[in-house]
């Protein structure tokens, strides 16, 4: 017997745990504390990159010139043991750590917990609301009325029950065994639940969170212009590829500049999507614009040169006719008559006049000519070098790679419904208000005895304020 | 002071010229107990406020006008964030300038507003700069007006906190049998600080994770990732825990009054780090473009 009731009473003490509001809060500033070490320490470092840092932050301005070889392998030693030493505690990858996830899953539980524990209570004040109270009920409340109205019961009950619809909302009347009359209302009732709604709601996140883990994927890929992929690299480099199912082709990149800058405007990329040998997609991408395809969404991520760059030129010899000539840069092309030329540089815009290429012309000795600058935008306008030959620059063509992540997230969803839930929850749980009035009728002599009272279960002077037009209306109604 | 060729600029030193004057008034208010003077100081916070917000529309309006298709809403660089903050901080104050009519909580809440406005306007570039690529999206007005609003109703939350303490020594030492005298005077009671600090909080709370919440679907618009535990996120998410543990602190008994203000100070202390420390100190992808 009295073992059972010990039992019952560490099963109740393990409940009360997980339902205690106490353990919440301790959960929420313990996950703030512990949140901040992997702001301060850089995630996913190595312990070479550790040292590294360690070192850069000792010696911001080079090594020190009397620093020994044994002096260095001791501060290395150091910094290495202290890396081991954080690194035990998961403190490079602390998000992901066992601990951190403990100390989730355990908020979780409170969640749960609390939320079970409290809900029927809940239940019960929305579902059973006191429909017959008595007099005392009208006495322990903040907001109630006292007065004596004339004229039969129900006339009063009829004009207590407008008072009260036109104010507030349609009362329910309920005739007691003792005859006397009550009208109950109430407004708002779900903002009972806002608390409940929002707890849900980090469920629901932490839900999508997980399924996102399980069942999603990260990826990144670098596409040629002009070719095509069908499968990714995954970001996390302990997995393999992961196949797409089609293939994706990139026909073109784009780098634009802000007008007369160098400030990069937009990197597009136009993207063909190519399912069971049809084109079945064209989309340019830009940062902020993805591409979404069979669940996998491409973002513009990076681009790099891939090659070097080629051009065409126009060429005009000192009273000659013009040709085209064609290369690549850094290249030396022969010109008629035993000179060359070569470009060496390429710039979006230069000083403010569009794109521009650095060159120039080798004699048909060899010797090296003072390096020019030709505008694409300004044809002709290198005759005024006054040089044997006059370059026109026709077209310029770097060839690019676009560097694209690509993402697979089927938890996504379930996040944006728990987010959604959690701005809903909290503006309820805030702003609104279950407000219930009660009214009881009762024959007393020739009269009518009313008593009147409410309450808010939030905000309550602002209950009170509303609470007092009402006594006057009900006070001019029934007197 | 700033001395960058826009007229809005020129505007904004006036606006912060006038802030520090509403300030001193403010003070002077505390001080001499005139109520001439409280509405002196009331008077310049709003006409600051409406310059204020007159000189955000032309920072606007003149990105618009400048060469080279750079138009975009002033929320993109530190200068902007730090005048619209110092804007967010003002709108809050003549919202509960309208709801309590307290004076005295100009002298606490302005000096926030005014050192942004000295620091932005003093020590940051206000060039227009073209939006970089990753800026490029409604997400950021969103973003940055939620995140902002809350970070405002913070600040307030936290003057009113240090008022609230001021107020309980001044209380503890009236009921000793001393009387109240000084500053505090004109300080109102202490249950209604601390009821201001709990609504701030409340309204707060709701942008802050609204602002969150922008944050995540942009991430995840324009990285395919809605949360990667950057730093700038991961402080936001510790702010968020901490004004979370405040409001359920609330519930149980022996956490309203004192503890309640000092987890609030800690709380604007946390979203001050947020907001710039993780700039200045941390990195990540909040650089401000710089």
């Amino acid at each position: 017997m009295l073992l059972e009731k010990e039992k019952k009473g560490v099963e109740d003490a393990v409940w009360d745990f997980f339902c205690s509001l106490k353990l919440g809060i301790s959960m929420l500033i313990l996950m703030a504390t512990t949140s901040i070490v992997g702001t301060v320490l850089k995630q996913g470092q190595s312990i070479g990159e550790y040292v590294q840092e360690r070192f850069g932050r000792l010696y911001p301005d080079g090594f020190p010139p009397d620093l020994t070889q044994a002096g260095y392998d001791k501060i290395k030693d150091g910094f290495e043991s202290t890396y081991r030493f954080y690194d035990a505690f998961n403190f490079f990858d602390m998000y992901h750590s066992w601990w951190f996830l403990a100390i989730m899953a355990l908020f979780a539980m409170n969640l749960i917990c609390c939320s079970i524990n409290r809900l029927p209570r809940v239940l019960k004040i929305v579902r059973e609301p006191e429909l017959a109270p008595e007099d005392k009920f009208y006495r322990n409340m903040s907001n109630s009325v006292e007065l004596t109205a004339t004229g039969s019961l129900s006339e009063v009950r009829d004009k207590a029950a407008q008072v009260l619809a036109k104010k507030f909302a349609a009362g329910r009347v309920t005739e007691g065994p003792d005859g006397r009359v009550h009208l109950f209302a109430q407004k708002s009732v779900f903002a009972r639940f806002g608390v409940y709604v929002t707890h849900l709601s980090i469920l629901v996140i932490m839900v999508g969170a997980i399924i996102g883990v399980r069942f999603g994927s990260k990826g990144y890929v670098n596409i040629l212009e002009g070719t095509s992929v069908d499968s990714v690299g995954n970001r996390d480099s302990r997995q393999g590829e992961i196949p797409l199912g089609f293939s994706v082709r990139c026909d073109k990149f784009t780098l634009d500049y802000y007008a007369g800058t160098q400030r990069p405007k937009s990197y597009r990329s136009d993207l063909v999507v190519i399912d069971g040998g049809q084109e079945v997609v064209r989309k340019s991408i830009v940062v902020n614009d993805p591409l979404n395809y069979k669940g996998f969404v491409f973002y513009q991520s990076s681009y790099g040169e891939s090659g070097s760059a080629s051009y065409r030129l126009r060429v005009t010899p000192r009273g000659g006719e013009p040709i085209e000539v064609e290369g690549k840069k850094g290249e030396h092309v022969a010109l008629p008559g035993g000179a060359s030329l070569a470009v060496t540089n390429y710039v979006a815009s230069h000083q403010n006049m569009g794109p521009a290429i650095q060159m120039h012309l080798n004699t048909p000795d060899g010797q090296h000519g003072t390096p020019f600058v030709v505008f694409q935008n300004y044809p002709g306008f290198d005759k005024k070098r006054g040089d044997a030959f006059a370059v026109d620059l026709l077209e310029y063509r770097q060839s690019f790679y676009t560097g694209l992540q690509v993402a697979r997230d089927p938890g996504v969803e379930v996040v944006w419904v728990g987010c959604t839930l959690m701005v809903l929850g909290t503006i309820i749980a805030f702003f609104l208000s279950h407000r219930r009035i009660w009214i009881t009728l009762c024959q007393e002599g020739g009269k009518v005895k009313v008593l009147a009272g409410g309450n808010g279960h939030r905000n309550q002077p602002g209950f009170a304020l509303f609470f007092d037009d009402f006594k006057k209306e009900l006070q001019e109604k029934l007197s | 002071m700033n001395v960058s060729g826009l007229m809005s600029t020129q505007i904004l030193n006036y606006v912060t010229v006038g802030y520090f004057a509403a300030m001193v008034l403010f003070f002077a208010y505390l001080a001499v107990r005139s109520e001439k003077v409280a509405l002196a100081a009331n008077t310049l916070a709003w006409v600051g406020l409406l310059a204020h917000t007159f000189a955000i529309g032309l920072r606007w309006y003149e990105s618009y006008q400048m060469p080279g298709d750079v138009g975009h809403a002033p929320l993109s660089n530190l200068y902007e964030s730090v005048i619209f903050f110092a804007w967010t901080i003002l709108l809050i104050y003549v919202l509960i300038d309208l709801k309590y009519k307290q004076r005295s909580i100009g002298a606490f809440v302005l000096p926030f507003a005014l050192f942004g406005m000295l620091w932005a306007q003093m020590s940051l570039s206000s060039n227009i700069e073209p939006l970089v690529p990753a800026l490029q999206s409604n997400w950021l007005t969103y973003h940055v007006i939620t995140c902002f609003l809350g970070y405002a109703a913070f600040a307030v939350a936290c003057g009113v906190s240090i008022m609230y303490l001021f107020k309980v020594s001044a209380e503890e030492k009236q009921a000793a049998g001393g009387s109240i005298s000084g500053l505090t005077a004109l300080f109102p009671t202490s249950r209604i600080l601390d009821d201001m600090n709990y609504k701030s909080i409340m309204i707060g709370f709701p942008l802050l994770t609204l602002g969150i919440i922008t944050g995540a679907a942009w991430a995840n618009y324009a990285w395919g990732t809605y949360w990667s535990w950057d730093p700038k996120e991961t402080w936001s998410l510790i702010v968020w825990f901490v004004y979370a543990a405040f409001l359920h602190a609330r519930i149980t008994r022996g956490w309203a009054g004192k503890r309640a203000a000092i987890l609030s100070i800690v709380g604007f202390a946390a979203t001050i780090f947020c907001y710039l420390g993780v700039n200045l100190v941390l990195s990540g992808l909040h650089s401000y473009g710089s």
